[in-house]
């Protein structure tokens, strides 16, 4: 049997030179496992005259403690090796594409109204929608347009029969709504409209957002009010707004708003027509005559209407230079929209 | 309308320049499309004379002309026009001159002859777009005068775009009266005196319709000269509005129509018969139109005729029978009033495009100015080519001419529609330059607007007037004040968005196609529906309203796929039109079309063709948002577009909300689509509505796993031995999921194996083994009833 120091120094080469650690374990059960050299030791004590048996079992254990010291810093140091070496095997190449699959897209035109719609929504008004096929009275009729009233001219009606149409415009949503609720109203009608016209700036399908707010004391001052704060925060940024007398059979006073154009910030360009405005949308306070078609007493109440075009809008704000591309549902473009 | 700036400042003293003006008119409410030149550029034109005109010597149509122009010796110069002669005074351009277009004029030799200028026609000067000859300047122009300035060349057109209401200001003097309002000058209306008859002469008139036409005045003129010419100013006025000259009699009557708005007639007085009548039509009432178009008018309108029958259209063009022509001495005229509503669409109804006076009369001539309008025609016909007038006779329906409303304007009204107080000196101010009367009662005026206005006829109308003369940017922009009101939030129904959000991260793209749609693509994939027709498409492959959403959304994928995109994923919401029983019916719809890979082509990822259970994913996804899915089935049905094997109806608690499957590999080859395509439309009225969450109590108890491999005949739905599982798996079973479905070695021929996962658990204690081989005893045994299914061991 070995003296123990010489043990003591054989045990430490092999904690040395374990090269992992499973080696290392080897090397502490062969010393220190429950038939290990050192464990030996410990049992034969008891064979020892009781005088020395103090003395020997001190040294045992002086040199168990080292080796346990040993082993555990041999085991940290392994670890150490062992997790760089996982590292190092596990490197990826982390600018390799993700993989499964990727998310589609809203169209542009929705895009708008989504955008339209939340700014509408937070001060407080409601989406309303109507049919799409329209009855002559609430296209025309119930918006001061009678039969053969020139402005009719100007709408390209597309027809089913006499009193059956695609409505023209999303005024008609107004009518619905002031003959089904009192007032307080205030809502905003998204939807498709149809004109019988078609070319690179008219399409016979497209989009318009009506507004109507209709309560006791509405004036054409918060009208301008609030298309002032639509078009500075759909377009964020502080650009001019200039409302100008129009005519709409179904607003009396009308107004149509221009803004500065947005392409050339109103120093002229092919867009604004060298004028530096863009027309955007038409408005005014409801007309007595579209009050008294729908039983609300225009003495006591007042309102405000407002219509504007999807695809202008969007046109505008995205920089789209051809109209016809909303309806192509190319998938080159309505990606750009993600 | 197209105003002269130059003509305009004869009727008013403008203080402001014409781009000022401009800006004026368009924040007035008279919108100014466009400022253009009179004429282009061009200088050293001048008024010349020839006084001498020689043959050309080597060519025939060529003349040599001696041209005074002022100068001591008269300039040689070459001409070939037709029209050229003695004594006759030309535009003359000079050596050096730069006609538009950019011609230099120099010296030059014309076969031989030397030519020291050119002789201009309306042409060459940028005044017409065609000629025929030089252009004759009036005798006695000054000689070597500049034409530019004989012209008045120097003037700009202000081309206004007006809006239905403004009848009043399709005339000068009406522009006129609203320019005047807006800089609060002076404004002088047309002096219009009467011309006193020289003739007894009268035609007989009678107004058998006097709600449509109840005011028509008619004066003879007789011995108007019919070589007389229309004076160059008159003609540049009428050119510059875009009108033009046609000789004297009708010249006059567009010219007193530009001045006023009256539009007015001349008939050849010897074509007519017995007296005018102005009468509806009726039936076998023919008329050849001006231009040479034959018209059957229905008795919605309204006729000029005499004794033997229809002259003109009322109000929109004349007949060719009464016009008259080069060789006319004798004229009815005829300035009349028809009421807007007889007018209106009138000239639609009968394919003719709108006419000056159709345009105006439908928009409302002021019924009080037929007979200056008359005078004012009489005054510049006699001038121009002389002739006799007999005195007008004006045939009226006093009761049935509009009347001027009188109108209660409050001050307390403006505030409140306007939002901004208008000094009441000011409101006086504004309406009376408009031409109305104005009282100021105690409480609020009482207002008459003139009688060109039709559009004013409330308060409203004038406080419009107000603000607009006052000016829309002086209207404060108010933040508003409004009553709260919390809108209802219902939970019961999925968000139109939160379905279409499901889609776009589900990797499709939304699109927007046309509501109409080509009538065969969609008859391919629904043959037995008939679709609404539009009476008027605009094109036929746009003629009927879309039953489905699917040839829509399908031509958008034929689209792309022409333009070399294999994988496509489009969805779209909108309206599906169908006629039933109960009448019309536009219904929202949410339909997807999907083909290709069902992921991008990535690294890392084997590509896989979708398939019909990849788009059931993205259905089941947009179901789940219910909060229960397992309210709707998948029904095995066939639809004509869809591939037999391959199409499922999508029914909720036992209602059919929609379909799902192949496109019919038949449609897919008429459509010219490449590969296999699949398609969703699901009502969202059976989609929307959802379940409200309610909870339930978690187990604190372990769930035990088992499997279950089962062999079943090849033609049992899945659907209901899953159906067969939940109803034997009593209460313990939590779920339920397939994981394997197998054929081939060591199964029979026809017949599959499916390996469900089973996931039992107790809510009130730990399962023994003994109660859990009972639970999949009992499943075992109900599938082998139902099925004659076996284990699979």
């Amino acid at each position: 049997m070995d003296a123990l120091p010489k043990l003591l120094q054989t045990a430490q080469v092999a904690i040395a030179e374990a090269g992992d650690l499973a080696t290392l374990d080897q090397t502490r059960i062969h010393y220190l496992g429950k038939k290990g050299l050192l464990t030996e030791r410990l049992k034969e004590l008891g064979k020892l005259p009781a005088q020395e048996r103090r003395q020997a079992g001190q040294s045992i254990n002086e040199v168990k403690q080292a080796l346990e010291t040993a082993l555990a810093a041999r085991k940290v140091e392994l670890e150490a090796v062992a997790l760089s070496a996982r590292l190092a095997n596990e490197a990826i190449d982390v600018t390799l594409p993700g993989r499964g699959h990727h998310p589609g897209g809203y169209h542009p035109v929705s895009r708008t109204l989504t955008r339209i719609e939340t700014l509408f929504a937070r001060i407080g008004f409601t989406i309303a929608e109507g049919p799409e096929i329209e009855d002559d009275f609430r296209n025309f009729e119930a918006l001061n347009i009678p039969p053969h009233h020139p402005a009719r001219a100007m709408h390209d009606t597309f027809y089913f029969d006499a009193h059956t149409l695609l409505r023209t415009h999303t005024s008609p949503v107004q009518i619905r709504v002031m003959e089904d609720q009192a007032p307080p109203i205030r809502i905003i009608a998204p939807g498709r409209v149809y004109r019988c016209d078609s070319d690179v700036t008219h399409s016979p399908m497209f989009h318009q957002v009506e507004g109507l707010l209709v309560d006791e004391d509405v004036s054409f001052a918060d009208l301008k009010g609030v298309l002032d704060d639509f078009l500075h925060h759909f377009f964020e940024c502080d650009l001019a707004v200039r409302f100008r007398p129009s005519y709409f059979p179904f607003t009396e006073p009308s107004a149509e708003v221009d803004i500065q154009c947005v392409i050339c910030s109103g120093a002229g360009c092919r867009v604004c027509k060298q004028s530096g405005w863009l027309e955007i949308l038409g408005c005014g306070m409801v007309h007595p005559a579209v009050f008294e078609k729908v039983g609300i007493d225009s003495e006591r109440y007042t309102g405000y209407a407002f219509g504007m075009g999807v695809e202008r809008l969007t046109m505008l704000r995205y920089g789209v230079n051809d109209l016809r591309l909303f309806f192509d549902n190319d998938l080159r473009f309505l990606r750009q929209f993600q | 309308m197209k105003v002269s700036q130059q003509w305009l400042r004869e009727w008013v003293d403008l203080p402001i320049s014409g781009d000022e003006l401009a800006m004026q008119l368009t924040m007035a409410g008279l919108e100014v499309d466009h400022i253009e030149p009179a004429a282009p550029p061009f200088d050293q034109v001048v008024v010349g004379q020839v006084v001498d005109l020689t043959p050309h010597p080597d060519a025939d149509r060529l003349r040599i002309a001696a041209v005074d122009v002022g100068k001591a010796q008269p300039l040689q110069i070459v001409c070939g026009a037709p029209n050229v002669a003695i004594g006759m005074y030309v535009p003359t351009a000079l050596i050096g001159a730069v006609l538009p277009g950019g011609l230099a004029i120099k010296k030059s030799k014309l076969r031989g002859i030397e030519s020291q200028g050119m002789l201009c026609s309306a042409k060459e000067l940028g005044l017409a777009e065609n000629a025929d000859g030089l252009l004759p300047l009036p005798a006695d122009s000054p000689l070597g005068h500049s034409v530019r300035e004989l012209l008045a060349l120097d003037d700009a057109i202000i081309d206004i775009e007006l809006t239905p209401n403004r009848g009043d200001c399709l005339g000068m003097e009406g522009i006129a009266r609203e320019v005047a309002a807006l800089n609060r000058c002076e404004f002088h209306p047309l002096s219009t005196e009467a011309v006193k008859p020289v003739l007894d002469a009268t035609f007989p008139v009678r107004l058998l319709d006097p709600v449509d036409c109840p005011r028509y005045i008619g004066r003879v003129i007789r011995g108007v000269n019919p070589a007389a010419e229309t004076p160059l100013w008159m003609q540049e006025r009428l050119r510059r509005a875009g009108i033009r000259s046609l000789g004297p009699l009708v010249d006059v009557t567009n010219y007193v129509m530009l001045e006023l708005g009256q539009p007015m007639h001349a008939f050849d007085l010897q074509r007519l018969t017995g007296g005018i009548e102005v009468r509806r039509a009726r039936p076998g009432d023919r008329l050849e139109l001006l231009n040479g178009v034959f018209i059957e008018p229905d008795e919605e309108t309204l006729l000029i005729t005499d004794h033997q029958g229809p002259l003109a259209l009322a109000g929109i063009m004349g007949g060719e029978i009464s016009s008259c022509t080069d060789a006319t001495r004798d004229v009815f005229l005829e300035s009349a009033f028809f009421t807007p509503t007889s007018i209106a669409g009138r000239a639609r109804r009968h394919s003719l495009q709108t006419t000056d006076a159709s345009y105006r009369f439908e928009r409302g001539v002021d019924p009080q100015l037929q007979r200056r309008a008359a005078e004012r025609a009489t005054r510049l016909l006699i001038d121009m080519a002389g002739g006799q007038p007999g005195p007008i006779v004006e045939t009226i329906s006093p009761e049935h001419l509009p009347v001027e409303p009188a109108i209660h304007l409050r001050s307390t009204r403006i505030h409140k529609l306007l939002g901004m107080n208008v000094p009441a000196i000011q409101v006086e101010d504004i309406l009376r330059r408009l031409g109305m009367a104005v009282a100021a009662e105690i409480d609020h005026w009482l207002v008459v607007p003139p009688s060109s206005r039709f559009d004013i006829a409330l308060e409203a109308d004038l406080i419009e007037e107000i603000a607009r003369i006052y000016g829309y940017q002086r209207v404060p922009s108010n933040q508003p004040l409004t009553r709260l009101q919390m809108p209802p939030q219902p939970e019961g129904q999925i968000g139109l968005e939160r379905l279409r959000e499901t889609l776009v991260q589900r990797g499709f793209q939304e699109a927007i196609t046309y509501s109409f749609v080509d009538p065969d693509f969609q008859k391919r994939l629904d043959p037995e529906c008939e679709p609404l027709a539009l009476a008027n498409p605009i094109s036929a492959d746009l003629a009927v309203m879309r039953t489905s959403l699917w040839p829509g959304l399908l031509k958008a994928l034929i689209y792309n796929q022409k333009h070399q995109q294999s994988r496509v994923r489009l969805f779209e919401n909108g309206l599906n039109f169908l006629l039933t029983e109960e009448g019309l019916w536009q219904e929202p719809f949410l339909g997807g079309v999907a083909t290709g890979a069902v992921l991008s082509e990535q690294w890392g990822v084997p590509t896989r063709t979708m398939d019909f259970f990849d788009l059931k994913a993205d259905v089941e996804a947009l179901l789940t948002l219910t909060g229960e899915p397992e309210a709707f089935q998948f029904v095995v049905a066939s639809h004509p577009a869809l591939h037999p094997g391959q199409s499922a109806r999508v029914e909720r608690a036992g209602e059919s909300i929609g379909w799902l499957g192949a496109l019919h590999p038949r449609v897919a080859r008429e459509l010219d689509v490449e590969g296999d395509i699949f398609i969703f439309e699901l009502q969202l009225a059976g989609l929307r509505p959802a379940r409200l969450p309610a909870f339930q109590e978690l187990s604190r108890f372990p769930a035990s796993r088992r499997d279950l491999a089962i062999i079943v005949s090849e033609d049992v739905a899945v659907q209901a031995v899953f159906d067969c599982i939940r109803q034997c798996g009593g209460a313990l079973l939590r779920e339920v999921w397939l994981f394997d479905i197998y054929r081939g070695r060591g199964i029979a021929e026809g017949r599959k194996s499916l390996a469900f996962g089973l996931n039992l658990q107790d809510f009130s204690r730990n399962l023994t083994d003994n109660m859990v081989d009972e639970t999949v005893s009992g499943i075992i045994a109900g599938l082998t009833e139902q099925f004659d299914a076996t284990l699979r061991i």
